[in-house]
This record gives C-alpha cells, sequence and structure tokens, in this order.
C-alpha cells in the first residue's frame, strides 16, 4: 500500500501499512489529504475483486452498440426508422380498429377524381379527419401511405435477406475454398456484375408475371433479392479470404471439424460486422430500386400499395393535388437517408479501425 | 492394435515441397523418425527449418496448393495415414491426434464462447450430447487449472489471458485424450513463469494420460527437462537425431554445437553472447553441397561440393555430416575436460 501521508522523511518506514489513526500530522497548503477512511474503502474494494466477484466482460455487441449511442445521426436514423417501422406494421390495424375501415377503403359518397387537401374536412374546414389528405379516389392517403410502408419495408427486408443468404453462401464458399474455385466463381460474379440488374428484374417481372397482386410482391422480393447479392458476396469472400488462414481456422482444422462446419460454423459468424454494415445499406437500395420499378408499373400491383406505386398514382395529378405526390414522398425519402445514417453508424461502430479520427 | 516395436509413430522420409513463384521450396526434405508410446519427441531448429512443416505434415495440414507431400510413409499406430481419404483422417485428427498452436490470442475463434469450442470436438469424436459436452468441457478446464471452471466455460476467448487461453487450447487438444499431442510451439507467445507453468502441465497431463508428445520449440531449455529424444533440424533437414541427454552432453553435428553455445549461460560471465554466423539459408535455392557449410566453422572443401552422410554414432545417435564421428569425439574430449 502506498501510503502518502505527508510525514518526516525516514517515518514511512516505520509505520505499519495499516489503518492506524495517527495524531493528525501538519499539512501545508496544496496538499491532498488521504483520510484513512478512504484507505479502508479502497481495501474493501480491492478485496470483493479479489475474491473472484465476476466481473461483467465488455463485449464486442455492448461496445459498438455505446459507440453507436454516441453518433448522433445515427441515434436519429434508428429513431426514425424504427417509428416509421412501428407505424407502418400497426396503424393500418389501428385505423381498422378505430374507423372500422380497411386502407383500400373507397368512400363512395365521394366523386372520383377529387382529392381532399390535408388537415381539411369535406366541407373546407379544419379537420384531423385526413392529415395527408386523400388520393384522387377519396381513400385516406395517411393509411395509403402506411400500408405502403409495409409493403416497401417488407420488400427491403426481405430482399436484403435473400441477398444475405445467397451472397454470404456464396462468398464464404468461394473465399474459403479458393484456387480454381474460387476463381471460377468470381468470374460468375463479375458476368452478372456486368449485366444491367434493372433489365434483369425487368425481364423478371415480366416474364414471370403473376396473377395475384400477392405474388407479384413476392417475385419482387426474389427478383431483387438475386440481383443484389453480388457486392455481398464480394464482401464476404473477401473478409474470409483474410481470415482462412488465422490460426483458429488451422485449429479447428486440427481437432477434425469438417469444411462446410468450418465455413459456416468458424468464419461467417467473424465476418457478421461488415456484413450487417453492408445490409443495412443494402435495404434502402433494394427500396430504391423497388419504388422505381413501381414508378415504372413493373412493381407493386394495385389494390396494394407501396410508397413508389403511391408516388406514380400522385405524379399524375401533381399540378392539382401536389401532397398525393409530397408525403409518400416524403415518408420514403426520410426512411432512406434515415437508413444509411443508421448504416453509417453501424459502420463506424462495428469496425472502429475505419473510423475517421 | 498393431504394435510396431512400440512405435505409436513412424515417419519414412517425408518429403513436403512447396510450389512458390520463387521455385520448389523443399520445406521438410526425407525426414525420418519414429516415437513410442508415452515418449516425448522434441524436435529443435531455427525459424524456417521446417519443424512445423512435418508436423502439419503429419495430420496432412499442409496446404494444398501451394503444399503438396511428394513421398514418405506416416505410419500411425500401423496405419499410413498419406493413404487415407479425408473423411477417415478427420476422424483421427482431434480424437487420436491433437495439436496445440503457437499464439494461443489467434487460435482461439474469437466469437465463440470457450463451452462451444469445448463442447463442438466431443459432439463430433465422442457423440456426447449437448449436456454431457458440457460437462466434459468444464471438466477439462478443471484439469487444465482454470479456476471457477462452471462460470468461466461460457465466457469468450477476450476474456482470458494469454495463459489461460493456452490452457484452454490444451483442453481442447486433450479432451478426446489422444494418443499423440502435438506441440508447435507450445510457449513462444507466453512470457516465462507462464511458460514453465505450461510445460508443467503438459508434463503432468502426459503422464496421466500416456500420451505421446511432440513439441517443437526453438528453445533448447524447453525441450531439455521434457523430451526423451531430440531432433535437430536445419533447412528441411534432420541434422542431428539422439536421445535428450546424450545430445546435450555429446552432441555430434556442428550445428548443434552452434545451437548449444548460443544459449545463455546464467553461470558463467559470457560478455557477449554467441550467436551462429550468417542467416537460415534461403530454402528455395540450397548450395549444393552441406546446407550449413556456408556458416559452419568446421566447414571444408567437401562440405560445399557433396551433400553429407547420414552418420550412425551410438545405437539410437545420428548425425548429418562429413565430420561426425570427429565431432562428436572432440564433444566427448570437451566433456570431459569441463
Amino acid at each position: 500500500m502506498n501510503d502518502e501521508r505527508p510525514t518526516v522523511p525516514g517515518e514511512t518506514e516505520q509505520s505499519e501499512p495499516g489503518l492506524r489513526v495517527d495524531p493528525a500530522p501538519e499539512y501545508r497548503h496544496g496538499d491532498i489529504i488521504h483520510t484513512p477512511q478512504e484507505y479502508v474503502l479502497a481495501d474493501a474494494d480491492v478485496l470483493t475483486v479479489e475474491r473472484g466477484d465476476v466481473i461483467a466482460g465488455s463485449s464486442l455487441w455492448r461496445d459498438a452498440w455505446r459507440r453507436l449511442l454516441k453518433n448522433r445521426l445515427a441515434v436519429f436514423g434508428l429513431i426514425v426508422v424504427g417509428v416509421i417501422t412501428l407505424a407502418s406494421v400497426l396503424g393500418p390495424f389501428i385505423i381498422k380498429k378505430a374507423t372500422g375501415l380497411t386502407p383500400d377503403f373507397i368512400p363512395s359518397d365521394v366523386s372520383l377524381l377529387r382529392s381532399i387537401p390535408p388537415l381539411t374536412a369535406p366541407d373546407g374546414s379544419f379537420s384531423w379527419t385526413h392529415p395527408m389528405g386523400t388520393d384522387n379516389q377519396g381513400r385516406d392517403l395517411l393509411a395509403r401511405v402506411l400500408q405502403g410502408g409495409q409493403i416497401s419495408l417488407m420488400v427491403g427486408i426481405v430482399s436484403t435477406l435473400v441477398s444475405l443468404l445467397i451472397g454470404v453462401s456464396y462468398g464464404a464458399t468461394a473465399g474459403y475454398l479458393g484456387g480454381r474455385v474460387d476463381n471460377l466463381m468470381m468470374r460468375a460474379v463479375d458476368v452478372l456484375y456486368s449485366l444491367p440488374y434493372i433489365v434483369i428484374v425487368i425481364v423478371l417481372l415480366s416474364v414471370f408475371r403473376s396473377q395475384t397482386a400477392r405474388g407479384q410482391v413476392i417475385l419482387l422480393f426474389i427478383a431483387l433479392g438475386c440481383v443484389s447479392w453480388l457486392t455481398m458476396a464480394r464482401i464476404v469472400r473477401g473478409q474470409v479470404l483474410s481470415l482462412k488462414n488465422q490460426e483458429f481456422v488451422l485449429a479447428a482444422k486440427a481437432t477434425g471439424v469438417s469444411t462446410p462446419r468450418i465455413i459456416f460454423r468458424h468464419i461467417v459468424p467473424n465476418t457478421l460486422g461488415p456484413v450487417i454494415v453492408y445490409a443495412t445499406l443494402t435495404i434502402p437500395t433494394v427500396m430504391l430500386t423497388e419504388a422505381f420499378l413501381s414508378f415504372l408499373g413493373f412493381g407493386v400491383q394495385p389494390p396494394l400499395a407501396s410508397w413508389g406505386s403511391l408516388a406514380t398514382d400522385g405524379i399524375q395529378n401533381i399540378g392539382i393535388f401536389p401532397w398525393q405526390l409530397i408525403f409518400p414522398g416524403v415518408t420514403m425519402a426520410l426512411t432512406l437517408f434515415s437508413l444509411n445514417f443508421l448504416g453509417d453508424g453501424l459502420r463506424d461502430a462495428l469496425d472502429p479501425q475505419t473510423r475517421k479520427l | 492394435m498393431s504394435n510396431n516395436n512400440g512405435n505409436l509413430l513412424e515417419v519414412k522420409n517425408l518429403r513436403t515441397y512447396f510450389d512458390t513463384e520463387d521455385g520448389e521450396v523443399k520445406a521438410v526434405d526425407g525426414v525420418s523418425f519414429q516415437l513410442k508410446r508415452g515418449e516425448t519427441l522434441g524436435i529443435v531448429g531455427e525459424s524456417g527449418s521446417g519443424k512445423s512443416v512435418t508436423n502439419l505434415s503429419i495430420i496432412r495440414l499442409i496446404p494444398e496448393p501451394p503444399g503438396r507431400i511428394v513421398s514418405g510413409e506416416i505410419l500411425f499406430d500401423g496405419t499410413d495415414i498419406l493413404s487415407l481419404n479425408e473423411s477417415a483422417v478427420r476422424k483421427i485428427r482431434g480424437r487420436r491426434v491433437a495439436m496445440i498452436f503457437q499464439d494461443p490470442m489467434t487460435s482461439l475463434n474469437p466469437f465463440m464462447k470457450i463451452s462451444r469450442q469445448l463442447m463442438e470436438i466431443t459432439q463430433l469424436h465422442l457423440g456426447h450430447n449437448k449436456s454431457e459436452a458440457y460437462e466434459h468441457a468444464i471438466k477439462m478446464l478443471e484439469t487444465v487449472g482454470i479456476p471457477e471452471a462452471r462460470t468461466r466455460v461460457d465466457n469468450y476467448p477476450h476474456e482470458f489471458s494469454g495463459g489461460m487461453r493456452q490452457r484452454v487450447m490444451i483442453a481442447m487438444a486433450l479432451c478426446c485424450e489422444p494418443e499423440l499431442l502435438i506441440a508447435d510451439e507450445p510457449t513462444t507467445a507466453l512470457d516465462v513463469t507462464i511458460q514453465a507453468q505450461i510445460l508443467e502441465l503438459i508434463k503432468t497431463l502426459k503422464r496421466a494420460t500416456g500420451t505421446s508428445v511432440i513439441l517443437v520449440t526453438h528453445d533448447l531449455g524447453v525441450v531439455a527437462g521434457m523430451s526423451d529424444h531430440l531432433l535437430v533440424m536445419y533447412a528441411g533437414k534432420i541434422f542431428e537425431q539422439a536421445p535428450t541427454a546424450e545430445l546435450f552432453a555429446q552432441p555430434g553435428n556442428p550445428y548443434t554445437k552452434a545451437l548449444l553455445r548460443s544459449v545463455p549461460d546464467p553461470l558463467k560471465e559470457q560478455g557477449e553472447l554467441y550467436q551462429i554466423p550468417g542467416l537460415p539459408p534461403d530454402v528455395a535455392h540450397l548450395p549444393a553441397g552441406c546446407p550449413f557449410a556456408p556458416r559452419c566453422y568446421r566447414a571444408e572443401e567437401i562440405c560445399r561440393r557433396e551433400f553429407p552422410p547420414f552418420v550412425q554414432l551410438t545405437a539410437e545417435h545420428f548425425s548429418l555430416c562429413h565430420f561426425a564421428q570427429e565431432v562428436f569425439q572432440d564433444s566427448a574430449k570437451a566433456t570431459e575436460a569441463m
């Protein structure tokens, strides 16, 4: 114990390193005074730790989470994405519970091609009945936007999952096996890269055109997933290339673990950081593509709606009823850049080395 | 079980080459040795002398390509490992031959709990179910001296210190009670006190289980107290092979003598420590004669011209040198003089 009482030189050696209270020594101005009580406390702390109380380790994920929370833009993105997701999932149910009407309900008393502006009652007075107005068939736009959000977010998430599944297994296999197999597999990716993917999706969607609106959405999931795995495969392959020569892989091999198990149980979890980041950044890209396809009329078919198809409907009346474009458009833009902020934040949090200091 | 004169492992004329852009590298070139059940074999040599490649060849973990085992036989308990197919070798790895690696910091998977890494092996080889494997994992951690194994078993590798991780590695290696344990520089990355603990642990466990051990190291002090036999490797070849005590007392090869001289002796005030002049040779471009000739104090014309013979000095003592007998006698005199 380092006893720093200001005492006469030589006395410190003699005094026991205990908690004996000495008669108050003379302090000089500015001395830091340690009272015996402080030592008692400090000793107790040391002892509890030495007794082997489990010290909560700080895991990688907790560290990353802490870093993410420090990033204001990322937190903003997280909140916005959370609120919009929650509203899209729960909103249509709440509306149905409250009013008994579904989002695609077309009121009979409204003449077609007439839209009520936001925050206005049909008679022109102020009203919360339609906070975003109605579309040109008299349907409440808020309900439509929320319903569209369901589809848009689902397309984003499901297609990203499809691309994750394909990209991770493909990239990990190519990277791990290496050599000629890797060469062949990655050249195939290069070839697919060079094809204009929008054209592929359009061809896929029009060849396998589904009869039902729901079938069309599922087709959209698959088509978008199938074209967006390429970059994922490259990222995962790169990661695996650097991981497969690490000693823990050799150690796993030396214990007789089979190759598929080494790839998927030992290596793939180690690539999770970059994969999560890239997946978060894929969601907005896929959603944008979906909006684009719906805008062209290849995507979501009525009566289902997505933000893209709502924007298409809106753009036809942009001169007269601008809110029909503005609300779905702004909601989508807000979601997309929130997702981008979140993705950037995740990258900084999960991979601190690449962060600009 | 076939007996093979009590030999658990017999390596005969093993050649492992690597194809590199620099040409063919003969990492291991004609290595032969035997290991009896329950014995410890030490392999020493400088970096790049082929120690690790020899061991990786034994359990067929040479990355192919660029590596390939050109010729040789590796008889493990009577069966030639080189003739087995991949799945048969996998059944041997971890079950009958286990390996400990140099760097405990990188040889555990950072994303898996210790428990899962230990359980994986026994589930795979011993057919344990989850709870059996879990209990076995805890038992193994207790065996290797990790305190509070029951709480520690669910930790991640980063929550352990280097020495503790090497203990976990040993637990992983020994959890199927292998017949052969290959320890590839198990203490190089650890500090001296931990080194002693780990070596003591390997020794104790070896005594308890009767496992044969191959101990690879470049630290002569480590092998001195651990091994029954010693191989000295240089440039992919065995330069000297002898029982440990005999090799230390009466080395029959200039390279071994030089190695022994370069170990600091705390009893003697030496001043500057002896070092072997020059650098280990580029294994891709070996000279025609003895690969050690350019650095050897005893080298003569013949050494640069002709590859030396593998001379038998006593029953179990071999040396690769043109002047093996002479060096052997010199060492004997030097020992007597001391």
